[in-house]
Formats: C-alpha cells, structure tokens, sequence
C-alpha cells in the first residue's frame, strides 16, 4: 500500500473513533450544531494561518480549542439562541473567506486549492507525521471519553438527579466541549470543515437508532463511522475521480439512512396498554 | 473593457477610494458588472429581508441555512452538465423546500436530538455531493469560492432579470398570503381553527424559503445567505414587534448592507459575500449590544 | 431561607424520625422544593442548619434517593428504563464499567431486583421515552432506591399522574417504606391520595411550620393558627380533606431558574 494510503487509513481510523465517540452524546445532548460552528472555525483558523504567514494547522487548532473553551466556559448561556449562533458563525465562514483572499493575492503558487483543502479535507495529503500525532490526539480523546462517559451520561439524561447525586455536571459539560474542539480540529484534516458536521452526525444517528444500551450505542457509533471512512477510502482509490470526503460522508449517510428502514423493537413492540 | 478583464482589474484593486462620494459613485457604475451588481444585490437584499422576517418570526433561519446550502450543488451540478448555473441554483433549492416539506412532522420548533442528527447529515451529504460534482468538472479553482462564498461581479444582465422576475412572483404570492401566514406563525393552534390552512401553508412558505434561499446564494454565495436572509431581520425583530414597521426596517438594513458591502468589495480585493457579511453582522452586534444594557 | 431577596420562611423547626412516611404540605410557592434542596445540600441555608442523616445538609447524599419534580424523558430518547435505574447506581463514577467482572454482574443483579420490587420488570427493557408517565415513575423510583437509601425524598411524584396510577404509586412508596425501613419525605400538593399511608405531616407557611400526624396537623384550628387567617379543613363524604382558606404565595413570580425576580 502506498504511504500516502497508509497515512489516510491510519488518520482516518482514529479520527473516526473519536468522531464517533464524541458524536454520541453529541446526539444525545443535542449539541450537534456546535460541530457546524466548530467547523467553520476550523476553516477560519486554518486561512488566518495561510494569510498572516504561520502554520496553518496551529492556527486551526488554536482557534478552534479556543471557541470550544469559550463554549465551554459560557455554558448554558451559549445553547440559548440559534439566531445569534448562526450569525456569529456565519460571519466567522465569511471572515475565512477573507483570509482565502488576502492569502491567494500574495502568494501565487497553487494555492487555488488552500480553500478546498480545508473546506472539504485532504485525507490523501497527511503527511507521516500528521498521521502519528493523529493518532495520539485521538487515543487521548478516546480515554478521556472513557473516564468521562458514564457520569457524562447521567448529566446528560438526568441532570437534577446528577447534581444530587454530586456528579460535576458542569465540569463534565465544560471537559466535553474542549474533547469536542480537539476531535472537529482533528476531523478537519481528513473530511475538511463543512463535512465534519456528518461524520458526527451520521454514525451516532445511526448508533441511536440501532440500540438503546448507552455502551453499545457508544461502540457502535464508533464502529459505523470507521467503517465509513474505510469503505470511503477503498472506493475513492477504486473509482477515479471521487473524492474521499465525498465518498466517507456518502457512506456515513447511506449507513443512517439504510437504520430508518430497520425497525429494531419493532418485534418487541407490544400494544400501548393503558396504565 | 472586457467583463473579464474589468472585474480582474478591479479585484486587483485598481479602484481607489477618494472620498468624493458622488465622483466615486459615478466611477463604480461606469462599469456594467458594477451596475448589475447592485441590481442584483437590491433585489434579493428586498427579497432576503422580507422572507426572512417570516423566517426569523416562525423560528425556521437552520431550515432557510439547509436550504440554500443546496444551492451549492445545485450550481455545480448545473456547470457538470452544462446547464445554466442559475437553473441549478432554483431547482435544487426548490427540491429540497419540499423533502422538508414533505418530510418533517408539524412541529416547527428546533426538534428533537434525532432530528438534529438528520438535519446534520443531510446538510453534510448536500455539501459534499457539491464537492463531487465541482471535482468532476474541475471547478475546484475559482468556481468553488464563487458558488460558496458569492462572486457578485459577474452577474450577467439575464440573471438580473430572472432574479426579479423569480422576486416579483414570490413577493406576490407573500403578498396574497401574508397576514394568513403571520396569522398561522405566531398561534398556529387558533389559526388552524379558524380555518387558515397552517399544513398548506407552511408548505407553500418552505418553497417561497427555497426561491428566497436560491436568491440570496447568487449573491452572498451558499454559505453566507445569513447575511441576507437572517441578520437584517432579526435585527429589525430586536428594534420592533410591529409588523410593517420591523419589514421595512429588516428591508432597509438588508439594502444598506449590501450597497456598502458591494461598494466596500469594490474598492478593496475583499470577497462581496464578506464585506456584505459583515456589514449585516455589524448591525446585528449593536442591536443586540444596546439591547443588552437597556 | 431566601430565595433572590424574598424571604420564603423562617424559623422552621423540623425533626424527622426514621423509617416513617413524611409529607410536606402548604401552598403553592411556600418553598417545599426548596426546603428538599436544603436538605440536600443543593442549596444553601440563608440561617441556620440543616442535619439529614446526621450530617451537616449534602454530606450524606450517597444514603438519600432523590426524585426531583416533574421529569420526563423526551419521547425520542433511545435509552433503556435499565439503564436509566443502572446510572441511579453507578452513574457518578468514572470510567467504563468492565463488562464481565463480577462487580458488574453484581451490579446487574440489584438492579433487576429493585425492578422487581417496584413491579416495573416488564418494561424495564424499553426505550424510556416511550413509556406512560406511571411506568416512567415507577423506573424512576427504582433508580432512587438501587443503592439501598435510608432516606428517600420525592418531590411531588404524584404530579402528572392520573388518579388510578396516584394511588398505586402511593400504595408502591408505603410498601417500600414499610418493607425496608426506609424514611420517605414527599412533597406533595394534594394530601388526598397518601393520606391513608402518612405517619406525619409538615405544613409549611410563610412564618414556620407544624409537624404532628394528620389528625393533629389538619385541622382547622392548627391551620389557622399557622397561616394566622382562618382556614377550615373540611372531610367530604368519601373520607378526603379539603382545605379551604389556604393563601397562595404574594405573586413576586421569582425566575424559578435563576431566582431572580423579574
């Protein structure tokens, strides 16, 4: 397998488990447009790293544990309004797109493709390092999700009593808004800004209906959303011209879509008793 | 001067600001793209205002944003096969204003986790099938950029007219049914009745959404229709819960934004869907600043 | 006990002996919630002290089942009633469990047991969401009662039910009082559906309370004397209490979730 294969699958099989991990209780909480905004501070940061002559991944990375941090620290004041976040982020797109400009004016050697790269990922162009220091950012993901799930499940389906219980709901919500900001940063390089919103989405969409055991549900999100990203990049390499992105996002959604046609409990399902 | 050549030699910045407002002026619209540009943009800032003044009341702007990200693919599409760009744009905003129609339950409210899960997939899927057509006819240059983020300096003089024209019906067709739909927005359960039809209704919004959402992405591009369908209004929504009144302010705000952001991408290399962008998002911040201390 | 700068109550008095079935009474808007938050430590006292368990309020929080007012899963939530009485158990600690230990089967046996105890195992399987609010009720007290408490506090559970699952939740909470000791303190607004099962009554009012059992608590004079303006208890022909008299909260509409007025 050439090294440029091997660095995407190895990449992408991290970025996968974390996204899907993460992705869960993102459906769970009802989080999951915080991904969306997320990823157009990936873009954002990534073009300022372009425009203003500094690595561009720092400045990705930066900016977005920054806004996680923010999220985090703004708690529920921040969920409040879909208006004002939409703006926000909307302006945020835009102000990447400036930097794309500035960054395209003075710099003239095929670049034209900055915008794409980080709009859309460039799983093929992850360098060895790159690979490797996925690879780490993504089991530190994975354990810190592993300590934090079962009380990060009690706050997130039964809060009062959590807080009752002694459980630090708030820390747990602040730490996972930051495990969050990390993982998009992560996902950017292999499905690019605006997709990274359905490799979180899809495989925990899936996940959720497929099952109700939390753990489970937790395993299997991961498990889709890898498959995803195998399958896509198998059929990327096979059939000329299909970009990688394209074909991860193409299979996450198809593996969502065949769930609503599987009905589970459908056999369980016993007549609405009148209690 | 060559359309071509005259948009590069402004993009290059070649245009200077010299605080001669009526010199200045006459200086942008000696160039036809200029015009049209500021044609185009009146139109659909007219149009995003008031559409969006229902979008904002009925609490619908993630279902306007879903919408006119399919524009993007729509456009692309449309390149691949060597269509109108602009038949793109239509047809699959439209298309996507009736899955939702078709698909989504009577509540009109965020939705629940699931739904959310579903609403972020589609809009992922809808990009990247963007991503795919541009790849295959090798767009990935300047054409990406245009589509997402707005190249309003092109726009030709058969486009200006098929905004109006497509602007006038929708505008008509609010106008027939606007007081039923303000009706239906804001106490659905008295409407419906009352008799007013709120299903059929919501419907025929979520198409009038579509054309809307198709608009503005011809201008600010597909990514940034906030700036037109959602900042100007929900800004006039802050200042007044008065009806006209908060219309024709969210009109105004929403042209005032554009003829600056066009001005400014004029005398600058700036991209239009930004400066328009943040001209919008600047009257957004101090509405909601003032409101804020009062 | 103040809640933003208005004082709720004052100089209440309260001893709760072990393993009997307390209610909390009064008005609407008195602070019995709030009375339940101090005890549990969530909020705190403007003066005095407050001892659950003999523990200053909040120490003891393992030994107490807590069931806070009003919850309801939202219908989509694909989350098994199991696995909802499981998090009563082990749902602070961090870390996943290990699947195959013996701790965690352990775990997985006391958890079927409380179902059992509140005859809620036929369900127990299916999504929450999609259960009536007495079998959600009923998951949920077994999840107050998975790690064995000597307390058990409810906030008004009988909420939202209707009358035939009222007396059978009240009948469920008698039995698991009676059968394990444990000391139950019930916030409830009607007194009607568990007053065959109650030991002692709290009426809370703005300027104190009184406790005693029913038949010493709810009478006319008592109540009177406690809201200082006349209030008559009066018994219908079917046995149950109708308090009449009884003043309503002044109308500060406190933000509940801020405690701000506004």
């Amino acid at each position: 397998m050439a090294p440029y294969m091997q660095h995407a699958a190895l990449a992408g099989t991290a970025i996968a488990i974390a996204a899907g991990l993460i992705g869960y209780f993102l459906v769970l909480r009802s989080q999951v447009f915080t991904t969306d905004a997320l990823g157009h501070v990936t873009y954002t940061g990534a073009m300022s790293g372009l425009a203003f002559a500094f690595n561009p991944l720092l400045g990705l990375f930066t900016a977005t544990v920054a806004v996680a941090g923010g999220f985090a620290v703004l708690g529920r004041r921040a969920r409040a309004d879909d208006v004002v976040i939409g703006s926000t982020f909307a302006w945020v797109l835009g102000l990447g797109a400036l930097f794309q400009r500035l960054y395209t004016e003075h710099h003239s050697s095929g670049n034209g493709r900055a915008g794409a790269t980080y709009l859309f990922g460039s799983i093929f162009g992850i360098s060895a390092t790159q690979a490797v220091v996925s690879v780490f950012i993504c089991v530190g993901v994975c354990i810190a999700m592993a300590l934090m799930a079962r009380p990060l499940l009690f706050a997130s389906i039964d809060e009062a009593v959590a807080v009752a219980r002694g459980v630090p709901v708030r820390l747990l919500g602040a730490g996972f808004l930051i495990v969050v900001g990390v993982t998009c940063a992560e996902a950017a390089q292999a499905v690019g800004a605006l997709l990274l919103l359905g490799l979180v989405s899809a495989p925990a969409g899936a996940a959720h209906r497929l099952t109700t055991r939390p753990f489970v549900g937790l395993a299997l999100a991961a498990a889709i959303a890898v498959f995803s990203t195998w399958a896509g990049l198998l059929i990327s390499y096979l059939v000329p011209r299909t970009p990688p992105s394209f074909a991860i996002i193409g299979v996450a959604t198809l593996s969502y879509l065949l769930t609503f046609t599987w009905r589970p409990d459908a056999r369980t399902r016993r007549p609405v008793a009148v209690t | 001067m060559t359309l071509v050549a005259s948009v590069v030699a402004v993009s290059n910045g070649n245009a200077s600001w010299s605080w001669n407002l009526p010199g200045d002026v006459r200086d942008m619209f000696g160039y036809p793209f200029m015009v049209n540009a500021f044609r185009a943009g009146t139109i659909v800032a007219i149009l995003g205002a008031i559409v969006g003044w229902y979008m904002v009341l009925r609490k619908q702007t993630f279902a306007g944003h879903t919408l006119s990200v399919a524009a993007f693919p729509g456009a692309a599409a449309a390149t691949l096969i060597g269509i109108s760009a602009t038949v793109g744009y239509f047809a699959f905003c439209l298309a996507a204003a009736l899955v939702i129609a078709i698909a989504s339950r009577p509540s009109r409210g965020r939705g629940f986790s699931a739904e959310s899960a579903v609403v972020g997939t589609v809009q992922a899927f809808v990009l990247a099938s963007g991503y795919l057509f541009a790849t295959l006819y090798n767009g990935l240059l300047s054409g990406l950029n245009n589509q997402l983020f707005g190249f309003t300096f092109g726009i030709t003089d058969d486009q200006v007219v098929t905004l109006a024209a497509v602007a006038v019906i929708v505008l008509a067709v609010l106008a027939a049914i606007g007081r039923r739909l303000f009706f239906a927005s804001i106490d659905s359960d008295v409407a419906d009745a009352r008799g007013v039809g709120v299903r059929l209704l919501g419907v025929v919004f979520l198409l009038v959404l579509g054309a809307a959402a198709a608009e503005a992405s011809q201008i600010t591009g597909a990514l940034l229709v906030f700036a037109l369908l959602v900042m100007p209004a929900a800004v006039a929504q802050r200042v007044t819960a008065r009806p006209v009144a908060g219309i024709m302010l969210a009109v105004l705000i929403g042209v005032v934004a554009t003829w600056a952001g066009l001005t400014m991408a004029y005398y600058t290399s700036y991209p239009s869907g930004f400066c328009i962008t943040t001209f919008a998002f600047v009257a957004f911040i101090a509405v909601h600043r003032v409101r804020a201390r009062a | 006990m103040r809640v933003g700068d208005r004082l709720l109550w004052h100089d209440v008095n309260v001893d709760v002996p072990a393993g009997q079935f307390v209610a909390i009474l009064g008005p609407n808007g008195v602070g019995k919630s709030t009375l339940i938050k101090a005890a549990l430590g969530v909020i705190p006292l403007a003066d005095g002290e407050a001892y659950v368990l003999g523990e200053p309020a909040g120490v003891a929080n393992r030994d107490i089942g807590y069931l806070p007012q009003r919850r309801s899963f939202d219908s989509s939530l694909r989350v098994r009633g199991i696995d909802v009485v499981r998090l009563g158990l082990d749902g602070d600690r961090f870390g996943l469990p290990w699947p195959w230990s013996a701790k965690n089967r352990e775990a997985g046996r006391r958890v079927r047991d409380v179902i059992e105890r509140v005859d809620a195992s036929s369900y127990a399987m299916r999504p929450i969401g999609e259960l009536s609010g007495g079998e959600q009720q009923r998951l949920l007290i077994a999840q107050a009662l998975v790690r064995d408490p000597r307390l058990l506090i409810l906030d008004e559970p009988l909420d939202s039910l209707d009358l035939p699952n009222q007396s059978a939740i009240a009948e469920l909470i008698r039995r698991v009082c009676v059968d394990s000791g444990v000391t139950v303190l019930m916030v409830a607004h009607d007194v009607n559906p568990i007053l065959p099962y109650l030991d002692q009554v709290i009426y809370l009012a703005d300027g104190g309370a009184v406790c005693g059992t029913p038949a010493e608590v709810i009478t006319s004079p008592t109540l009177s004397a406690l809201y200082k303006t006349p209030i008559e208890v009066l018994r219908t022909s079917d046995g149950r209490l109708v308090v009449v008299g009884q003043p309503e909260a002044p109308a500060h509409h406190a933000d509940r979730h801020t405690g701000q007025p506004h």
